[in-house]
């Protein structure tokens, strides 16, 4: 009886959609970095990196340009081989080896102008293009990022902020477990950035991935971001929590006063040297 | 709306024919009036006359297919090695530095000199001809593939890559489709050259073909068949520009060169 009222009880807390019930496994991946090196000939762009990345984080990188925050995420996504230290993607407690876990969206569009937009999406589903269903699946992410209108459309036609768009649905497509934000909005101009970031938020929140960001942007990784770190001399050299509610207020006094903070680090080095 | 594009249409068909039109006009009425000796040049009305003489007796067409076949002959079979070198070297450094420098210095020959050699090699029959054809075509066709081949976006092959693309995938869906706008500039060159080797060709050693008719009407001083062949050498040229500036359209229809407005 007392297992049975149990049970009841759990239906009824399970009910309410907002709350997810704190056993679910959550859908990102947890990333374990340790001592993680990379030299391109005497030049060590990152010296020794060791850093824990919670399931379902997002976590924005910054630094100043040539400070090795690219080159981390093409460690993380095997585009580079490290020169020492390893990282592991965990689910739980087991290594996940698959690479299609991870995906990435590169701060360029990077579609195949031959390829319609509905096609450039199907791009990301890999080899279960052919599997059934493939193509509703990219018909559905394309809606997710407001472009199912453009879908027979080439790229060409596309402005700048619609193929980053057209981008993401390729990156999301798949619902990977981790995804690698390579500077993905630098090239956009001031209003499409911030349209870009609430999408960025609202599908991150949905679909509950693991989010690196590599961004210059100081606000942008403030806005977003559960943590930022601060990459310098190949080493993390700050690393803070952002505990503000989303949705945040751009330029609200908190988000200033963490923006201010950061910054200060990141210009403080400047002054040092 | 309907109406002003074909009124558009009709003034641009109007306007890239005015010049031609006026052309032959004045060249007919230069002859007509005597001014332009018929031992000079025949009026154009004259040249279709003959084109109405030959191709009653069966003769123009006849010529016309031997020209035509050896043409797609010799294209199709230059073409051809030329394209798969150009892959070969293009996606494989190995390859490349294997073939690539031996192929250039090859090319700085100028295929119409080895014209005697070639007839001493073959004669005058169509091995020849067709030798010549192919050669010439070969490095326009090796040298756009290769080249386009090369400069497909290094990162869309990384985004290839990293979507799992496999080798083969990756060939059809980027390195090709990346490479078609240069291969295509090399069909149009090859295509050119093509008909300009085989004019040569038919020229010097024939016993059939446009450049034969025009060698034996220059015999008869047929001045007329003369330019009939002439003009069929351009049409002919034309004909194959324009197929390929078709297949180009279909193929390349999603580059920005060939979207409607």
């Amino acid at each position: 009886m007392s297992t049975s009222a149990l049970r009841r009880t759990a239906e009824i807390v399970e009910f309410p959609p907002e709350v997810p019930p704190p056993t679910a496994r959550p859908h990102g991946l947890a990333i374990d970095i340790e001592g993680l090196a990379k030299s391109f000939g005497d030049n060590a762009v990152l010296k020794c990196i060791d850093l824990h990345v919670a399931a379902g984080e997002f976590l924005a990188i910054v630094g100043r340009s040539g400070c090795g925050k690219s080159t981390l995420l093409r460690l993380l996504l095997n585009l580079e081989k490290p020169t020492a230290g390893s990282f592991f993607l965990m689910d739980g407690t087991t290594r996940v080896s698959d690479p299609r876990a991870a995906r990435v969206m590169f701060q360029e569009p990077r579609l195949l102008p031959w390829a319609s937009v509905i096609a450039n999406v199907e791009v990301g589903l890999g080899a279960e293009r052919r599997a059934t269903g493939a193509r509703q699946r990219a018909l559905d992410t394309l809606k997710a990022v407001e472009l199912v209108e453009k879908r027979d459309n080439w790229p060409a036609v596309l402005s700048g902020g619609q193929k980053q768009r057209v981008s993401l649905a390729r990156a999301l497509v798949s619902r990977p477990r981790v995804l690698a934000l390579d500077e993905p909005l630098g090239a956009l101009d001031a209003l499409t950035r911030i349209s870009m970031q609430r999408l960025m938020e609202r599908v991150w929140l949905d679909q509950q991935f693991t989010a690196l960001l590599v961004t210059h942007d100081v606000a942008e990784a403030v806005m977003l971001a559960d943590r930022v770190i601060i990459i310098e001399d190949g080493v993390v050299a700050l690393d803070v929590r952002i505990d503000l509610p989303r949705p945040r207020q751009r330029a609200s006094a908190s988000v200033a006063a963490l923006e201010g903070r950061i910054l200060d680090r990141l210009l403080g080095g400047d002054s040092a040297r | 709306m309907m109406r002003k594009l074909l009124a558009g249409l009709h003034s641009e068909v109007l306007l890239r024919w005015a010049v031609p039109v006026s052309i032959i006009l004045i060249w007919q009425g230069a002859v007509s009036f005597g001014l332009l000796s018929t031992r000079i040049l025949p009026a154009p009305w004259e040249v279709v006359e003959a084109g109405i003489r030959l191709a009653r007796s069966g003769e123009l067409a006849r010529n016309m297919w031997v020209s035509f076949w050896r043409a797609m002959v010799g294209f199709a079979i230059g073409g051809g090695i030329g394209f798969a070198f150009g892959l070969a070297n293009g996606l494989s450094k190995r390859c490349d530095d294997v073939f690539d420098s031996t192929l250039q210095m090859v090319r700085n020959i100028p295929h119409l000199a080895l014209i005697p050699l070639v007839i001493l090699w073959f004669g005058i029959d169509e091995t020849a001809k067709i030798f010549l054809v192919a050669l010439g075509v070969f490095f326009p066709i090796y040298i756009n593939t290769q080249h386009g081949i090369r400069s497909v976006d290094p990162q869309l092959i990384e985004m290839g890559k990293t979507y799992g693309m496999t080798p083969t995938e990756l060939f059809w869906r980027v390195m090709l489709p990346g490479a078609l706008p240069s291969i295509f500039v090399g069909l149009r060159f090859g295509l050119g050259i093509m008909w300009l080797t085989l004019i040569v060709a038919e020229t010097i050693a024939a016993s059939s073909g446009i450049g034969y008719m025009a060698m034996q009407a220059r015999e008869f001083l047929l001045l007329d068949v003369v330019v009939l062949s002439i003009v069929i050498y351009a049409l002919l040229g034309k004909a194959a520009d324009t197929a390929a500036r078709i297949l180009e359209r279909v193929c390349l229809s999603w580059h920005p060169a060939f979207q409607k407005a």
